[in-house]
């Protein structure tokens, strides 16, 4: 059950995020969580809700407001995602999702960074955090590492040949997370293609995506991408991850058709899904996701 | 059968025909990867224990795992013969299957007998028992050694530090889980 201090702290940071987002003329939305279709993904089971879905990410429906003209907007959600639980997941968790038209990855990295600052501040921690026993430094610039780079520098394998063995996701947990945000916060970038999920290719140099992960003390704390506003190579993914979907044997649903309909009116745009547990686990020196919510399931 | 998503700590899953407990175990799953289970796996007959990490899909069979109530009847060598107390059926566990219970089995004890495939494979015995001391040195009024306990042989012929005022006869309290004395027992 969540800790006292947890449970004040959440509250602050919430209030925290919200004063970053209004002063940074962003608009907060507040979108349906259940829906009767999700983008498809292969390694996400969807909670099904009568015959429609809790969400798993606020995203679809926020690129679809974008797509109709709101340049900038935030969302405080819980998202719904089955099976996941362990001491950094909840099957049914809060989500901090924004975006940006007209920005890229490397913009919103630097918002991040603003943003998490600011939130700091607020709480009147200064310049660094103190997680789990190591300071972590919040001073600007924060580590910025290529998916490549990390790979040649804590794995035996690169990168793409993990990837080819299956490995990838194995050798990434074991190998280099625990690496990630040590000292100071580290921006892991530039995905392998294949990984791109909803990200754009990088211009001139279609074999990586540009998508990003941010981690502290070796916890992922986000995912961001320059997003993909191809119709016909949005279509052409989810059609590939429905098969995937298909192959493990479950059902991946309807396809999200009003999506592919008015994604070719979504303006270029960045944005990041960020888990707001784990940001108040930093702050809070939570060792488990248990001591900042108000009741885990097991005590449901 | 068990999946993967049923992994957790204390869950016991079978491997190459072995039963395994999970001694810890930690989800992850990294972003929009796959799960990921790590775990602790000891090997319930040899209790060797080693890392391995399962993903989402996997599956495990059941072990074969039955508990009896048995009540220990008496050692010859290295062969201790208990008998399951309400069927009768009598079966014999070795010394080496035993481990540290024999320490503190006394007869006509009731133990739990863990059996994998109908063999047995572990005890576990009450968490107190109580054992006779059939050696014990005087107690030296003036001993100036500055040590708090002394040992002592109960009747088992296990050896357990003690204070210093207990002596031969006496019946003492034992944590069968650490091996500890835990007080002396007025009868």
């Amino acid at each position: 059950m969540g800790t006292l201090r947890g449970l004040h702290l959440r509250a602050s940071v919430i209030r925290a995020v919200r004063a970053f987002f209004e002063e940074a003329g962003y608009l907060e939305v507040d979108t349906p969580l259940r829906l009767p279709s999700l983008a498809p993904e292969p390694h996400i089971e969807p909670q099904e809700s009568g015959s429609w879905f809790l969400q798993t990410s606020p995203e679809l429906c926020m690129k679809r407001l974008l797509a109709r003209g709101y340049p900038k907007i935030f969302q405080l959600c819980h998202c719904f995602r089955k099976g996941e639980r362990g001491k950094r997941h909840l099957a049914e968790f809060a989500m901090l999702e924004w975006y940006r038209a007209g920005s890229d990855c490397h913009d919103l990295m630097a918002e991040t960074e603003q943003l998490i600052r600011f939130v700091a501040r607020e709480l009147g921690m200064g310049e660094a955090v103190v997680y789990q026993g190591q300071r972590i430094e919040l001073a600007a610039p924060w580590e910025r590492l290529t998916v490549a780079a990390a790979f040649a520098r804590y794995a035996p394998v690169s990168a793409n040949e993990a990837l080819q063995r299956g490995k990838f996701d194995e050798v990434l947990v074991e190998q280099i997370e625990p690496h990630l945000g040590q000292g100071r916060p580290t921006f892991l970038y530039d995905y392998p293609a294949a990984l791109g999920s909803l990200a754009r290719l990088k211009p001139g140099d279609p074999t990586v995506a540009e998508r990003f992960e941010l981690y502290f003390a070796g916890i992922e704390l986000a995912n961001g991408f320059s997003e993909l506003t191809d119709p016909v190579e949005q279509r052409r993914r989810f059609v590939a991850d429905q098969a995937a979907i298909r192959a493990q044997g479950r059902d991946p649903g309807p396809m999200p058709e009003k999506f592919l309909d008015e994604v070719s009116a979504m303006p270029e745009a960045a944005g990041i899904a960020l888990g707001l547990d784990r940001l108040v686990m930093l702050f809070a020196d939570a060792a488990t996701i248990d001591q900042v919510v108000a009741f885990p399931p097991e005590q449901l | 059968m068990y999946t993967s998503s049923d992994l957790r700590k204390g869950i016991k899953v079978s491997i190459d025909g072995d039963p395994y407990i999970v001694t810890d175990f930690e989800f992850s799953k990294p972003g929009k990867g796959q799960a990921l289970y790590k775990c602790r796996l000891k090997n319930m007959i040899t209790g060797n224990a080693f890392d391995r990490t399962f993903r989402s899909g996997d599956k495990f069979e059941k072990p074969d795992l039955m508990e009896r109530t048995m009540q220990f009847l008496y050692g010859q060598g290295d062969e201790f013969h208990f008998m399951d107390t309400r069927s009768f059926e009598q079966i014999v566990i070795t010394k080496a299957q035993l481990g540290d219970a024999i320490n503190f089995l006394i007869d006509n004890m009731e133990v739990d007998v863990l059996l994998f495939n109908d063999r047995p494979i572990g005890v576990t015995l009450p968490n107190f028992v109580n054992l006779t001391v059939v050696r014990a040195d005087p107690w030296v009024k003036g001993d100036t050694s500055g040590s708090d306990t002394k040992p002592v042989t109960v009747e088992t012929g296990y050896v357990v530090q003690v204070p210093p005022f207990i002596e031969e006869g006496e019946k003492l309290q034992i944590d069968t889980r650490t091996g500890q004395y835990v007080t002396r027992v007025k009868e």
